[in-house]
């Protein structure tokens, strides 16, 4: 016998025999006997080496090397390099993680790598608590430069040509928002902060009121110069305690440092501010009804002219710009316009920020350059459905002033021109993702149920006309629709958008609007059919169990609280239909997708339209 | 606290700078517990107290601990960013208290990072 030189010990535990170690040890011998080295290398087949996820695994003696993985079609190649030549084969080799870091790089994830942080430039950086390390950012360097060393007009002309527009929702160009305001003549005028921000699912504007407070109050300082007040307001609603916390935080430290009072950094400038805490009425996050607020009035909107750049706070002069556009001011003032513009579209420049939530799999704040495909917000960064089983279908886009992009509009760029052109809006930038289990007709009637409930009840096709859509909504989801119930609700629409005083009432139809747009026929089977295909509306379905997807495995009929669901093993299940309340857990339980979903009243699969033929259930 | 003029503010960023550089700060690392509404709700606050307990058990002298905002991604929060002198900072996610233990020991203190828990590795883009 020859001598050995060297043993391969090849896992023939129970996990690597099933992923392949019988084929590898014929290749191996196989490819030992080629090169002749079969007389000195041993092939030992060792027990389980309980490295199973990376299996087959082999450990070479006695060199200690470990492969893992093996595949046939490499065992050519790491026999020539290590046995013949002598040469480890690197790439079976199992890394060590002293030696190479194998956690991905940010550029390597697609969360990352699309976004671009200007907003967001401190988020998870600095302390929010921390006036120095704001200041080590850069921080307050803008304010200094704006007060001292520009006039009111070079700061607005930076804003006119950096192309920023307001981030609330409308778009509206800052810069000009700034000049009208400069040029109104009054003895007192205000720089104001919306930070109410209302729109179920946006979270922007507390994260970055939380997370960088300064930002905020830096970018009022300079807008207060460039408009020339001397007087500010941050408008918050009191359910951010947090960005409350630290934004008071904040304007206390600057008043402590001559950062917030009289002569601000020795500039002669004078800016006093103050928080207010709002209660939490949508309509507060319109300007005029948010500066009747602070009046303490009612929140109510009033008729524009005159514009708050000319008649606003108190009767005076004012400016009212969102959190996320005053955070990136003071970025233009030491940057400039140019730089600003490299980013984004011609009519659209810079960066947004969104909170991505709904049925996706990165719920989460990101910011990424204005034109970039909706698609790659929603499947790279986002990481596609939350539900892999399961099928995008739409994203609510401007929360209840906006609308559903439907899958077929997916490729749009993220612009204010683009998106609008889809019947939603940019809005503050929340993003709710549904998947294939949503029905459109609830999702309009929740988005009405807010705006309905937060009408502040000044106009009529406001106040009532909501009411009345949401009515008929809430009759279609139940079954008792009626022909010619979309041709109303489209005509309502009409009328309440272009007859209601402020933003609140013109954007409120726009869910219904959309829906209907994009997902008649979602409207049609409820009302023709009583079939809620999502399977949402309890009224407007029954569920099936389709016999030839059926495993049987007894999941669903545990799960169910009503004991509707009948089968033994080996048995299919079979749902007994009286006894069936619709309460969709068995859907959701079965792993198998065998759970169907028919219309209101039917009886078996076999009747259900687009199942026809399938065995009974 | 005094007033500030434009030199304080140079001032202020240059100290800043040299106290969180770890290599002028006499540090060696750095663990940042990012504690937003979505992180504290996560749990954010057993992170760092589970953090700072193991940092007194082992009186190492040469590690800071500091808060700051949401980093992102809601998601996978309780997060932290845990920066080594001379090394790429490394964020991890899903955390427990016994999950930052284990990353206190081998990373902060023995370098090596955590690899299950660790998410990426490196600094986003900003600007």
């Amino acid at each position: 016998m020859e001598k050995i030189r060297a043993n391969l010990l090849l896992c023939a535990g129970t996990g690597c025999v099933a992923s392949g170690t019988p084929k590898v040890k014929a290749a191996l011998q196989e490819e030992l006997e080629k090169r002749g080295l079969a007389d000195e290398i041993k092939i030992v087949l060792t027990g389980c080496n309980g490295f199973c996820a990376e299996g087959p695994v082999m450990l070479v003696y006695p060199d200690e090397i470990f492969y893992q993985k093996l595949t046939v079609d490499e065992i050519p190649k790491l026999v020539e390099e290590h046995f013949l030549k002598g040469r480890p084969y690197e790439k079976l080799m199992f890394r060590e993680p002293e030696k190479k870091l194998a956690i991905p790089l940010m550029k390597d994830i697609p969360f990352f790598k699309f976004q671009v942080l200007r907003v967001l430039r401190n988020k998870g950086l600095i302390d929010p608590e921390s006036l120095d390390e704001y200041i080590a950012r850069d921080g307050y360097m803008a304010a200094a430069k704006a007060l001292n060393e520009m006039t009111s007009a070079d700061i607005i002309k930076v804003m006119k040509d950096s192309g920023i527009r307001g981030r609330g929702g409308a778009g509206f160009p800052t810069g000009l928002k700034w000049e009208f305001a400069s040029k109104s003549q009054a003895d007192q005028k205000y720089m104001l902060c919306n930070g109410d921000e209302g729109d179920p699912g946006a979270f922007m504007d507390r994260s970055v009121m939380e997370a960088d407070p300064h930002s905020v109050i830096e970018g009022m300082i300079i807008g207060a110069k460039a408009i020339g007040a001397s007087k500010g307001v941050i408008y918050v609603r009191a359910e951010y305690p947090l960005a409350v916390k630290r934004l008071q935080l904040a304007i206390d430290k600057c008043y402590e440092s001559g950062l917030l009072g009289e002569n601000i950094l020795n500039s002669g400038f004078t800016f006093d501010l103050e928080i207010y805490l709002g209660a939490g009425a949508f309509v507060c996050g319109e300007e005029t009804a948010l500066m009747r607020s602070i009046e303490g009035k009612r929140g109510m909107p009033r008729p524009r002219p005159p514009f708050p750049a000319h008649k606003g706070l108190w009767d005076k002069p004012s400016v009212l710009n969102n959190v996320e556009t005053l955070a990136q001011i003071a970025l233009i003032i030491l940057n400039g316009a140019e730089w600003y513009k490299n980013l984004g579209t011609e009519k659209s420049t810079g960066t947004k920020v969104f909170a991505l939530t709904g049925d996706i799999r990165n719920v989460g704040l990101v910011e990424v350059p204005m034109g970039i495909p909706l698609r790659t917000i929603i499947y790279d960064i986002g990481g596609g459905m939350k539900n892999k089983k399961k099928k995008f279908k739409s994203v609510q886009m401007g929360g209840p002033s906006g609308g559903c992009i439907p899958e077929s509009l997916i490729d749009i760029p993220v612009t204010y021109e683009d998106v609008v052109k889809t019947g939603a809006i940019m809005g503050s930038g929340g993003m709710v993702v549904m998947d294939e289990d949503t029905c459109m007709v609830s999702t309009s009637k929740f988005f009405l149920e807010f705006t309905a409930d937060e009408s502040c009840g000044k106009c009529t096709p406001c106040r009532v006309g909501t009411r009345v859509m949401l009515d008929m909504l809430t009759d279609i989801t139940e079954g008792k629709g009626k022909d010619g119930d979309i041709e109303t609700l489209q005509d309502l629409s009409r009328d309440i958008i272009s007859t209601s005083l402020c933003g609140l009432g013109q954007t409120a139809p726009n869910p219904v609007l959309s829906t209907i747009r994009y997902f008649k026929d979602e409207y049609e089977s409820h009302i023709k059919d009583h079939w809620c295909k999502a399977g949402i509306c309890s009224k407007l379905c029954s569920f099936h169990i389709d016999e030839e997807l059926c495993k049987a495995c007894g999941a669903c009929l545990r799960a169910c609280p009503q004991k509707a669901i009948v089968g033994e093993k080996k048995v299919p299940h079979r749902i007994i239909q009286e006894l069936c309340i619709q309460c969709r857990t068995c859907y959701d339980t079965c792993k198998f997708g065998s759970i169907k979903v028919g219309p209101a009243g039917c009886k078996d699969i076999k009747d259900i339209p687009e199942l026809a033929g399938k065995a009974g259930g | 606290m005094a007033r500030l003029t434009i030199d304080d503010l140079k001032k202020i960023k240059e100290k800043q700078k040299s106290t969180f550089a770890l290599r002028e700060g006499g540090y060696r690392a750095k663990v940042t517990v990012h504690m937003g509404t979505c992180g504290i709700a996560a749990g954010a606050r057993e992170i760092m107290t589970s953090l700072l307990d193991e940092i007194e058990k082992s009186k190492v002298e040469d590690v800071i601990t500091t808060t700051s905002g949401c980093a992102g991604l809601c998601a996978r929060e309780p997060m932290v960013t845990v920066e080594i002198l001379n090394k790429p900072p490394v964020k991890y996610g899903d955390l427990d208290g016994e999950k930052i233990r284990e990353i206190f020991k081998e990373h902060v203190l023995g370098g090596n990072p955590v690899e299950k828990y660790a998410l990426v590795v490196g600094s986003e883009t900003t600007y």
